[in-house]
């Protein structure tokens, strides 16, 4: 009986840790950005800013009470949808994010698409092929891809498609996504580099993962009852893999987080990342702690769901 | 008992010592490392041009006997700047991973030997913070206090230190269950012995590999963060931010782009290929 | 496929050679130029210590070589399959069908996420040797007659939800399936406790006199070898020594290392030492009441107890073994009185002074007069320090010795164990199994205890070296007066250097009994149980063996 609650106590933990961490993450992100800096009154009023005028400020927004208030207030208005108003321009934070955030779900949808059935292709056959030429390769290019930076994956792909081969504009400056031509266009660059870097970690992960069960004594005792190459992989060693690869897959869409903010400002893309580094160049904190948390939201959530995986996927628990 | 000395000693054959040997694809990788550190280390007196200074009058210009890799959108000699670069890029990322990783793991084996609520609350807090996106959290600090060399080691240190202490604990708890380790707890030692003296010599090879993987991640990350202008400010300039600062030439193709990202790839790759290649002794412990 | 003629072997093996690659990337031949037969139905058994070669030689008869290893010679011929010609697709379509492998280890060689019955009819799948359904049938015929509880039903579990035991039989169906005409056996039962074993052995015999099919038998272990086995060849560093018939190798054996292999499985036995009740009046040891667990503390007793009210007294000068099966608490007991798992209830008396449950509180001079001794020299030596440094370190921290004095000291205790004054620059790694176990009894000499702990010390070594190490202690106890307790679950080895022995079972010691006459003395059940089930060097003992079924189905964890 206690073996079959097990899984689920296990679950009900790491949904705790993550509840927990996102706590603390929050707190950090709120503390980096509001308490660090000088004085914000100060910023916001710029050349304006007397002795008075600067206490004015302070009072209406509230800097005057105590931090911890203030983080407790911040973080009840986000998880009640409210993000606060803009330094910059005065805007609920809520409504610039909005349409944003669609641009860059959707982008990640596509590269999501894109990139898992090409990576666990790629990683399973060179693991099944262990040692041969394809495996090489296929090491060999992903070793390039994760250890370049992003940004030059992107402009290595904006050199190859639009530079040499001259078949897509090099940036999307202000591309209007109006037809179906000009989106295919406007993703094209972007989601080639971003599935380039999601693809190269998802391929190495889940190529070790494959190894590690074709290495385990019942695929040898399956070579020794004359199975053949693609039925030890496949009947033996993969539905024992299953956990470790979605667990992979899922590590991996984390690099998305990274990556997308490189990504979006060198296609000039209209997503959050992009609206974050630039409210990184106003200082427009409200706007950079939002962003932030759906960042921090979005990786953690991921991390968790990988974890979440190797716990339910391991058969002794089942 | 005679018999028995020549019987432990002929009959019952040690095995051979462990050998270190490299293969040609680590040597290489090793080669290129040490390159950039003397890059690094001596960088003033092999720049043919000024870093800071336009030498021509044409910007974006290509590579010619003059100007080895071409100069920048201002006309300033990229080759110069690059080996001026070196000293940000390695440099910062040097400082930032030594830190990191002797703080990691000097927590990470308290945590293991210690055990009980330090590991506890230390390891959650840790693993919060890993829970933080590398490259926003460099984001978030940096727009939060702006950016100089310090702040940006202090936050490149502070994204991998909780990496280098969950693995370097995942080592020393497995060490720390290790017979020769209770055989001393039963001898009566002290913490500090068994964390300097039996633990520490034994997961000292794979934290030096992490160590290395740790640098590229860190590399990346700082190049990232000056590529976005927020990493090392004009008018100095690390790779990242060279890559930046003549972005527009990307269209043209200009080889002021390729080059300082060549540099980047150059060291990053070679590193991985170094760490690939360590003697299995070595590396086995640490996947 | 015709049938081979009956004058001719089944199996033969002529001057085969295997190399392999190091991790140092040289290359080294493992087996040089073997040569044996195996007739029509019978078992042939391979005997040698680790390094011997005698697995990889089992393996190669199914064209199977270990990564880093490949056939670099000689002919290998099983049946008509001239093995060491044919192609990859050839050696498949030969596997499971004319030659089958049980594993040494069958719960790592079952897939963990299939169910058993799937695995041990995948042969006919492979093969398309029958209908699903007959194999079925045809498999849980095999488990009845491997004797395996639930015939019926057994094969719809998970590997993970029956015993050990039972997965090396159920391995055994499964290398059945097919009706092979070799079965290779790789070490099946070394991993299994004693009282399994018998089962496990019992039904390996019946089953393949049923099938009539050959087998190779791979082990080190004589004794059990002698039981299944028609003739025997015995192997050393990939070398063949001799071969013979079981009852020629065990009667009248003519090789030299043969002879030293028999030798050492029964060691010289020990005169017992007479209670010494006038000169000394306290026991070196006493242990009463003496509980001890594992996990949180929940109303003052840890949430797993695992020793449960154990008493005894050991004698300056004697020596006290404790044997029992995996599970029985043998090592938690040592650990417990060592001070590393403290007990939570009873006393543990050393020389008349009791001592502190836990470590932090006992005197350096308490801890220094106990020292345990652990099984595996390869873990309780730290890799990174020197021999010098790992003798010397119990010198500097109990003695304050440094320098010169602390080294010549070294060099004695060296001196000691048989081993040579150099040996103290090298690194564990660089000694042999047998050196790095002198070392770590130097290690417990250093501090001059009175008592040495000694976890299983020579379980883990060859037997001709295991017996040298017991020759040392006895030696050494005749020099320095010292106290053994001796842990062991094999019987031989404790007769061989204790006085009296203590009978485990589930943290409760169920018997004391003297050591030369265990089987003599024994009343317990369980006791007569284990003591009846080693295996002797007889080659009837198996068949004559009577044990009472419900004593087995008691205590045996099958």
């Amino acid at each position: 009986m206690t073996r079959s609650f097990l899984p689920y106590i296990l679950v009900a933990q790491r949904l705790g840790i993550a509840f927990v961490t996102l706590i603390i993450v929050s707190f950090a992100v709120f503390f980096a950005t509001a308490m660090l800096p000088g004085d914000v009154a100060e910023i916001l009023l710029g050349q304006a800013a007397t002795p008075e005028a600067v206490a004015g400020l302070r009072e209406a927004m509230g800097l005057d009470e105590p931090a911890l208030s203030r983080f407790v207030h911040w973080l009840l208005g986000l998880a009640q949808g409210d993000m606060g108003t803009s330094y910059v321009n005065n805007i609920e934070v809520a409504e610039l994010i909005g349409g944003r955030l669609l641009n860059s779900l959707r982008l990640a949808a596509v590269v999501t698409l894109v990139s898992v059935p090409v990576a666990l292709t790629l990683g399973i056959c060179a693991a099944m092929w262990r040692g041969s030429i394809f495996d090489r390769l296929v090491s060999l290019l992903t070793i390039f891809v994760v250890s370049v930076p992003e940004f030059m994956v992107a402009t290595l792909a904006v050199l190859v498609f639009a530079v040499w081969l001259g078949w897509l504009p090099a940036l999307s400056y202000g591309v209007e996504l109006d037809s179906w031509s000009a989106m295919l266009r406007a993703y094209a660059m972007p989601v080639i580099s971003l599935s380039l870097v999601v693809s190269a970690q998802m391929i190495r992960m889940s190529r070790a993962a494959v190894i590690e069960t074709i290495n385990t004594p019942y695929v040898e005792m399956a070579l020794l009852k004359g199975a053949s190459l693609s039925r030890m992989v496949l009947r033996h060693a993969l539905p024992n893999a299953l956990g470790p690869i979605a667990n992979a897959v899922a590590l991996s869409l984390s690099y998305l987080v990274g990556g997308v903010i490189i990504v979006e400002t060198i296609f000039n893309y209209p997503g959050v990342a992009k609206l974050m580094v630039d409210a990184v160049s106003t200082r427009d904190l409200p706007l950079i702690q939002s962003c932030a948390m759906i960042f921090c939201v979005s990786y953690l959530s991921l991390i968790t769901l990988a974890d979440l995986i190797a716990i339910l996927s391991n058969p002794r628990l089942r | 008992m005679a018999d028995t000395v020549s019987h432990t000693l002929s009959e019952d054959k040690a095995p051979e010592g462990p050998k270190f040997v490299f293969n040609w694809v680590g040597r290489i990788g090793l080669a290129v490392i040490v390159f950039w550190a003397i890059v690094a280390i001596a960088g003033p007196f092999l720049a043919p041009h000024p870093p800071g200074e336009i030498v021509d009058w044409d910007y974006f210009g290509p590579v010619t006997s003059e100007f080895w890799m071409g100069t920048d959108y201002l006309g300033r000699d990229i080759f110069s700047r690059i080996i001026m670069g070196a000293r940000y890029t390695v440099g910062i990322a040097l400082a930032a991973v030594t830190l990191a990783c002797t703080i990691g793991v000097l927590l990470g084996m308290i945590a293991a030997v210690a055990g009980g609520w330090f590991d506890m609350i230390l390891s959650r807090l840790l693993d919060a913070f890993n829970g933080i996106p590398s490259l926003l959290f460099g984001l978030v600090v940096v727009a939060a206090v702006g950016s100089s060399i310090p702040i940006l080691i202090m936050t490149l240190t502070a994204i991998y230190m909780p990496g280098s202490y969950r693995f370097a604990r995942a080592l020393a708890v497995n060490i720390n269950t290790m017979d020769f380790v209770t055989v001393a707890r039963a001898r009566g030692e002290a913490t500090p012995y068994l964390i300097l003296r039996e633990i520490f010599p034994n997961i000292l090879g794979p934290v030096l590999a992490d160590l290395g993987l740790r640098f590229v991640f860190i590399v990346l990350v700082l190049s990232g963060l000056s590529f976005l202008g927020l990493g090392v400010q004009p008018p100095n300039a690390d790779w990242g931010a060279l890559v930046r600062e003549n972005i527009e030439g990307l269209s043209l193709g200009a080889p002021a782009v390729v080059f300082p990202s060549i540099a980047i790839a150059s060291l990053t790759i070679s590193v991985n290929m170094f760490i690939d290649n360590l003697p299995t002794l070595i590396r086995d412990r640490s996947e | 496929m015709s049938q081979t003629n009956h004058d001719t072997p089944l199996v033969s093996v002529r001057d085969l050679k295997i190399g392999a690659v190091t991790d140092a990337k040289r290359k080294v031949e493992i087996i040089k130029g073997v040569d044996f037969d195996i007739a029509p139905g019978e078992i042939l058994a391979l005997i040698g210590e680790s390094g011997s070669g005698k697995t990889t030689i089992a393996l190669s008869l199914m064209g199977h070589t270990r990564p880093g290893c490949s056939i670099n010679g000689g002919r290998i011929r099983v049946g008509n399959n001239n093995v060491t010609a044919m192609t990859t697709r050839q050696r498949a379509a030969m596997r499971g069908t004319e030659v089958s492998y049980v594993p040494q280890s069958a719960a790592a060689a079952f897939n963990p996420s299939q169910r058993i019955m799937d695995q041990v009819i995948e042969i006919s799948t492979i093969h398309n040797l029958m209908p699903k359904a007959e194999a079925r049938a045809k498999a849980v015929e095999l488990f009845r007659a491997l004797a395996l509880p639930n015939p019926d039903t057994i094969g719809d579990r998970y590997p993970h939800q029956v015993s050990g035991g039972q997965l090396q039989r159920l391995s055994a169906a499964m290398a059945l399936i097919g009706d092979p005409r070799l079965v290779i056996f790789d070490e099946p039962t070394t991993a299994l406790d004693v009282t399994t074993q018998i089962e496990v052995l019992r039904a390996f015999k019946s089953a393949m006199a049923a099938g009539g099919c050959a087998g190779v038998y791979v082990s080190h272990d004589l004794a059990v070898v002698a039981q299944i086995a028609d003739r025997i060849v015995v192997l050393r560093g990939g070398e063949v020594q001799e071969v013979g018939t079981s009852e020629q190798i065990l009667n009248a054996p003519q090789n030299a290392y043969t002879k030293e292999l028999l030798a050492a499985f029964e060691p010289a036995g020990r005169t017992p030492q007479p209670v010494q009740a006038s000169d000394r009046k306290k026991p070196i040891l006493e242990v009463t009441n003496l509980h001890a667990g594992y996990g949180p503390i929940r109303n003052g007793a840890p949430v797993a107890k695992i020793l449960k009210d154990v008493n005894f007294q050991l004698e300056p000068g004697r020596n006290l073994g404790v044997i029992g099966e995996s599970g029985s608490g043998k090592s938690t007991l040592a650990r417990a009185i060592a001070g590393i798992l403290p007990p939570y209830r009873g006393s543990v008396l050393v020389d008349g002074r009791e001592l502190k449950p836990d470590l932090a509180s006992r005197s350096k001079e308490d801890l220094r007069r106990t020292q345990i001794v652990f099984q595996l020299a390869d873990t309780a030596l730290n890799p990174g320090h020197s021999i010098a440094n790992i003798i010397g370190r119990p010198l500097t921290f109990y003695k304050g010795l440094r320098g010169k004095a602390r080294d010549a000291r070294v060099i004695e205790l060296l001196d000691m164990v048989h081993l040579p004054a150099n040996m103290r620059h090298r690194l564990p790694s660089e000694l042999s199994g047998g050196q790095k176990q002198r070392v770590n009894l130097a290690r417990a000499l250093a501090a001059e205890p009175e008592l040495i702990l000694c976890d299983e010390i020579t379980s883990a070594l060859d037997t001709v070296v295991a017996a040298a190490i017991l020759e040392l202690l006895k030696e050494l106890q005749s020099e320095l007066g010292l106290s053994y307790m001796f842990i062991s679950h094999d019987l031989s080895t404790v007769e061989a250097i204790c006085d009296d022995v203590l009978v485990m079972h589930k943290g409760v010691v169920v018997e004391a009994l003297p050591a030369s006459k265990m089987s003599e003395c024994a009343t317990h059940p369980y006791s007569r149980l284990l003591i009846s089930s080693i295996p002797k060097l007889d080659t009837g003992w198996l068949a004559s063996l009577e044990q009472d079924p419900d004593l087995i189905a008691q205590f045996s964890d099958r």
